[in-house]
């Protein structure tokens, strides 16, 4: 495979090219091709154990491939040299569904945690962080009231609260690709409802985001495109503006069925 | 109440009070039922000479706890540091044999604390598991190197170095009570100030939340585990120079150590640490001993009290823990229906 120029003006947010994961004698993903554009929002739909979040650990630097290329923003990722780190400063940034914040860690930690202000001793600028934290969570999220501050503990905060400072952190770093993994999880109708409407926020915004979800009305709100993944392969590729939530729905039905009768045969 | 209120939010914002102030009710009823010993400033100034070895120890434990592992393995390094130290202090020249024997004495508890990093972080040993057996192992090769008996620094009192960790230059104050009040003041700016610290706290917290954030989980535990040796290293050889003689056996004070933490606040289930809690904490655990006995109390009552005391305060703490008044009081008054009194309980179950 040729390795295009570097080009900030490409037209992806993210590239993933012939991308296979084992772990171990498990094959997780197989021969993985996935685009996001730049201000598009792709829902990742697929059963238990499809392999979604390992693309997202894949895209976020927790773990390599174990063959295959990623493109972000045109450019090539080594992956020898790729990790959490690296991938925030490409701009990537990850909401999951509990992984996101330290419970018993006050807000203001939260939003900086793996990317501190600090002089050059490693010491952190306590005020900077706070005056910055608090100015996401008033302008970025919208918390107001509520008696919530950046010396809050998160285990303070419902689940949509924790989501919207999950997000509001990941929009505040100038992400240009937000991946969502399960951030509506065990979330009450009206929290969900805050969550949908932070995408929305991102979207707005210009940037482009993977969402993933069994929920697929949540997924059909909010979303440009829906890429089916299916035992670790990309089974479809479905534009929103080609299907009505009630055809996806129905798809998704018969592609679950029409799995089971490939596999009896 | 809401004044109380505003009052209990800015001292419980002090670490350590709570503690500071059982201290201080302790030592007024140690001068009520042993005047004679405790009205005289002696036993204070013998307080400030025995506690700081184990509470140097108990310093770093805390940061190690707060990373939600925990270092059996101290007491050995303790040991294993005083040997170095005295093995230096006799094979060099008297003009830097001292600095030497120091300089070695850290090493051999960086090469430990690194070894059990190793097996924590890399090879994934839980840490109470490679810890216990570092703890044999390294207190056996220190056994085995001193050949199983006691080595005087001789010449001790007249040496610089002596001088300068534990002398008395100042009032009759020990040094080391002011080194360990020092080591206690920057491992405070470590942890709650310092990225490092930061996380160990979200380490302890949630170590895959860490990952996933961009921390080093691996490293910072390796790197946990080599300081906590060399603080151990440290504790030896101020205890080392303090007695001027090496007893293989002289870091048996893991359990005192840990007491030191857990009444001074810090929780085992990790993501928080208070330091000077574990400061104040070392001083109760310390004194309650010498305490108890000088009130002649018969000698078969000392540990029964100290046990008592210890629960006490835990208790105090698992109840004032992450609470304001409110909630506290809630769960006096449902104290018999517990998932009632904290709602805490119920919900932590749930994620488990
Ligand atoms: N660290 C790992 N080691 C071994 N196998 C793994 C590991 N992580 C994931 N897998 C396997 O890879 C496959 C895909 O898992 P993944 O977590 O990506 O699924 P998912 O689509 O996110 O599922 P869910 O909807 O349940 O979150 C599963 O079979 C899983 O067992
Ligand atoms: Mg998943």
């Amino acid at each position: 495979m040729s390795n295009p120029l570097p080009d900030s003006t490409d037209q992806y947010a993210l590239r993933m090219v012939n991308i296979d994961k084992h772990f171990g004698l498990v094959r997780a993903l197989t021969d993985i091709n996935l685009d996001v554009g730049r201000n598009e929002i792709v829902g990742l739909i697929g059963d238990n154990g499809a392999g979604k979040s390992t693309i997202v650990k894949i895209l976020t630097g927790v773990f390599p491939p174990s063959s295959g290329e990623l493109y972000i923003a045109g450019r090539k990722v080594d992956f020898r040299r790729y990790n959490v780190q690296s991938a925030h400063a490409h701009g990537i940034e990850t909401v999951y569904q509990d992984k996101s914040l330290g419970e018993k860690q006050v807000l203001w930690r939260n939003f900086f945690i793996g990317r501190q202000i600090t002089n050059r001793f490693g010491f952190i600028d306590v005020k900077k962080q706070k005056a910055i934290a608090n100015d996401i969570m008033v302008n970025t999220i919208g918390f107001r009231g509520r008696g919530i501050t950046v010396d809050s503990k998160v285990s303070q905060l419902s689940g949509g609260e924790r989501q919207g400072i999950a997000i509001g952190r990941a929009m505040h770093f100038e992400a240009d690709l937000i991946i969502l993994d399960e951030p509506t999880v065990a979330l009450s109708l009206k929290e969900v409802a805050k969550v949908i409407n932070f995408v929305h926020k991102i979207k707005e915004a210009g940037k482009a985001c993977i969402y993933i979800s069994h929920s697929i009305p949540d997924v059909y709100e909010v979303c440009d495109r829906f890429v089916v993944l299916d035992r670790g392969e990309i089974g479809a590729s479905i534009p929103k503006k080609e299907i009505s939530l009630k055809a996806l729905d129905e798809f998704l039905l018969e592609y679950a069925h029409g799995r089971k009768d490939k596999q009896r045969s | 109440m809401n004044l109380l209120k505003a009052a209990y939010k800015v001292l419980s914002r002090l670490e350590g009070l709570g503690i500071a102030l059982v201290l201080l009710v302790l030592y007024t009823v140690l001068i009520i039922s042993a005047p004679t010993v405790f009205t005289r400033p002696m036993i204070y100034f013998s307080f400030l000479e025995t506690v700081p070895p184990a509470l140097i120890a108990a310093l770093g434990l805390t940061l190690v706890i707060t990373a939600g592992e925990i270092d059996l393995s101290f007491p050995a390094v303790v040991s294993l540091s005083g040997l170095a130290l005295a093995w230096g202090w006799k094979t060099f020249d008297p003009a830097y044999s001292a600095v030497i024997g120091i300089v070695l004495a850290l090493a051999a508890g960086a090469v430990v604390g690194y070894i059990n990093g190793l097996m924590v972080a890399r090879i994934g040993v839980p840490s109470i598991m490679a810890t216990l057996a570092a703890n044999f192992f390294w207190y056996g090769i220190s056994i085995l190197l001193a050949g199983g008996r006691q080595q005087t620094l001789a010449g001790s009192e007249e040496n610089s170095v002596h001088e300068l960790l534990v002398g008395r230059p100042f009032l009759g104050i020990p040094l080391q009570a002011f080194w360990s009040l020092a080591l206690a003041v920057f491992l405070w700016f470590i942890l709650n100030r310092h990225k490092f610290g930061e996380s160990v706290m979200f380490i302890g917290d949630n170590p895959n939340v860490a990952r996933v954030m961009g921390v080093n989980v691996e490293a910072t535990r390796i790197w946990l585990f080599t300081l906590h040796g060399m603080i151990a290293a440290f504790s030896g050889i101020v205890l080392t120079l303090f007695i001027g003689v090496f007893y293989p056996n002289q870091g048996n004070f893991l359990l005192p150590a840990m007491a030191s933490v857990f009444v001074g606040g810090t929780s085992i289930a990790g993501g928080a640490g208070s330091i000077f809690g574990t400061f104040f904490g070392s001083y109760v655990i310390g004194s309650l001993e010498a305490g108890v006995v000088a009130t002649t109390i018969s000698g078969y009552w000392v540990q029964v009290v100290e046990g008592g005391v210890m629960a006490a305060v835990v208790i105090l703490n698992a109840a004032t823990g992450k609470a304001d008044f409110a909630s506290l009081l809630n769960r006096f008054r449902h104290w018999s229906t517990p998932e009632r009194a904290n709602p805490e309980l119920l919900s932590k179950d749930e994620t488990r």
